[in-house]
């Protein structure tokens, strides 16, 4: 008697566990979950609403503007020099990157340009901050996954590019450097042979991170196949830089349009992916970052010799006219729309930043996704919150 | 210890405790903005390591934490937040405010969307001036903290006028000595 009772209970267990594997009649209720506004995985104050399915995402909205400090409205209240002190706090790890265009745009409108050797070490300090942001996102994106060593691994070394930026241009972090017509100052005695010490320390950090990190099988199984966007979805939704390329769209604007900087006197190459999963895009920046290396030191080897400021007027005062330059920020494509009425400071500055974009696909690649992917996927978008809410 | 009730500690207690509570300090990192990356690189990094202060960085949770880095840009939107958390950090609970931005507005002193300052909202211990601020900077706004909290009265902080009573100047990184 008590047998048949048994085995009755025991075949109602089975019958249970079946249902649960197979996700029959097992009603789940919905949660919504909040991950933000100060949470170490969002590189900032973002705050991500998802409801949540068992385990799975069924929606997803990000809330921005836990840091939204006013930029375009404050650059109308500068002056034309003051405003690059205000931009390179956009993107806060590229900080040089975010100036250049900006005085394209004032150099366009003023129609002068500056002399070679400022246009080659303007484009050496833009990819050195490349090279400072992607190494940190390559030491942050193993923390996101739980490993912890790629992060010490990425500061230490990030600090000898630091140190050269520094030595330049006098800021550590936020060099404020680049000036109407030219440069601040020329380069100090000693730094060319000083960068390509480091640019090799550099890419043994990458082939660090490629061996520690890219050929972990546990790092591949949590990346690869997980949110992929399609080529075709990511040009919908404006992705631009390394998340555009890992879709297996070739579009780079450093190579792409024809600005003075000395990218078309090096020879260097624009990485893709077919894949547009999260690993292609983490493997896209790994990429960049040694070919960043590779960039710089071709330009050190060529750079020309002569003035490094045009002649400029004392007072700068741009003359009538609108202007847009665009160029391949660290994490996309960052542009500057600058109308200026004639006086010393613009008229009116929409900024265009990449992150921005980048992140209005998260609702869609989110959705479906399991919760521990979520982190992942969002570590691999790589956005930085100063320029997403600018 | 009903000595302690009373606010009445002997010299050698005080400052065993107090050497105890400086050199375990359990800091919340609060990363706004840019500063927070200097912040990380004096706290992660390998090159200032901030342990060998007897600084911790890891709390979960500020209900774990001594002390609260404010580093960054706070907006009137995040402000609401910081006061809730600080309010949830137990007692006796120390501030340092990293960066102009937190400090005073920084860069945005005249935007529409910046809070001028978090001693608006919070008390502040410490203030460390820069944009960013260095990260040796950063450690040394710790270890004068450290110094305070060595020479603070336990009794009155236990007494419960810890913050109200004993009404001090706050310490500025690079600002003179302290006290
Ligand atoms: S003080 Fe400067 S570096 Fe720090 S958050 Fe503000 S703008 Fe950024």
């Amino acid at each position: 008697m008590t047998d048949l009772a048994d085995r009755q209970k025991l075949s109602y267990i089975a019958a249970q566990a079946a249902d649960a594997r197979l996700n029959v009649e097992l009603e789940t209720e919905g949660m919504t979950l909040n991950i933000g506004p100060q949470h170490p995985a969002t590189h900032g104050t973002l705050r991500i609403i998802v409801r949540l399915d068992g385990e799975q995402v069924v929606w997803a909205e990000p809330s921005a503007g836990y840091m939204h400090r006013g930029y375009e409205k404050l650059t109308e209240v500068r002056t034309f020099p003051q405003v690059t002190a205000l931009v390179n706090r956009i993107d806060w790890l590229g900080s040089f990157a975010n100036e250049v265009p900006f005085i394209l745009a004032a150099e366009q409108l003023m129609d002068i340009e500056a002399p070679p050797r400022a246009q080659w070490i303007r484009t050496i300090l833009f990819e050195l901050s490349r090279i400072a942001n992607v190494s940190l996102f390559l030491g942050d994106l193993g923390v996101q996954l739980g490993a912890v060593t790629p992060v010490f691994m990425a500061f230490r070394d990030r600090e000898y590019v630091l140190n050269l930026i520094e030595s330049a241009t006098g800021g550590r972090f936020h060099p404020n450097f680049d000036r109407i017509g030219g440069l601040k100052d020329d380069l100090p005695a000693g730094w060319i042979a000083e960068t390509k010490q480091v640019m090799k320390k550099l890419r043994n950090f990458c082939d660090e991170i490629e061996n520690l990190l890219f050929g972990n099988e546990i790092f591949q199984s949590r990346l690869r196949g997980i949110g992929v966007i399609p080529a075709d979805v990511a040009k919908q939704y404006g992705l631009s830089g390394a998340n555009l390329r890992a879709s297996g769209v070739d579009w780079d604007l450093r190579r792409d349009q024809k600005l003075p900087l000395a990218y078309d006197k090096v020879d260097w190459k624009v990485w893709t992916h077919p894949d547009g999963d999260s690993f292609a895009r983490c493997w896209i920046r790994l990429q960049e970052t040694r070919e960043a290396t590779h960039i710089v030191d071709q330009l050190l080897d060529g750079i020309p010799s002569g003035p490094i400021m045009a002649k400029v007027p004392r007072i700068i005062k741009v003359p009538e006219g609108e202007a847009w330059v665009s160029t391949e920020n660290p994490l996309g494509e960052m542009g500057y729309y600058v109308v200026s009425k004639g006086d010393l400071g613009p008229f009116r500055v929409k900024i265009r930043s990449a992150s921005f974009n980048n992140i209005s696909i998260v609702p869609w690649v989110l959705r479906g996704v399991y919760v521990p992917d979520v982190i992942s996927i969002l570590a691999s978008l790589y956005f930085i919150l100063g320029d997403i809410d600018r | 210890m009903g000595l302690v009730d009373k606010g009445r500690l002997p010299k050698p207690l005080t400052t065993l405790f107090n050497m105890g509570r400086s050199y375990s300090l359990w800091v919340y990192q609060w990363g706004l903005a840019c500063c927070a990356i200097e912040m990380g690189a004096a706290f992660g990094s390998p090159r200032y390591d901030v342990m060998r202060l007897g600084v911790i960085p890891l709390p979960a949770s500020p209900r774990q934490a001594d002390l609260v880095v404010i580093s960054g840009t706070v907006t009137d939107k995040m402000a609401p937040s910081i006061k809730r958390l600080y309010e949830q950090m137990p007692e006796p609970k120390y501030v340092i405010s990293m960066g102009s931005c937190a400090n005073c507005g920084g860069p945005y002193w005249d935007s529409y969307s910046v809070t001028k300052g978090i001693d608006q909202i919070i008390p502040v211990d410490v203030y460390v001036p820069g944009c960013p601020p260095r990260p040796e900077a950063l450690l040394e706004g710790v270890v004068l903290l450290q110094q305070r909290i060595k020479n603070e009265d336990m009794g009155a902080r236990w007494r419960g006028e810890g913050t109200k009573a004993i009404v001090r100047e706050p310490i500025v990184v690079g600002g003179g000595p302290v006290e």
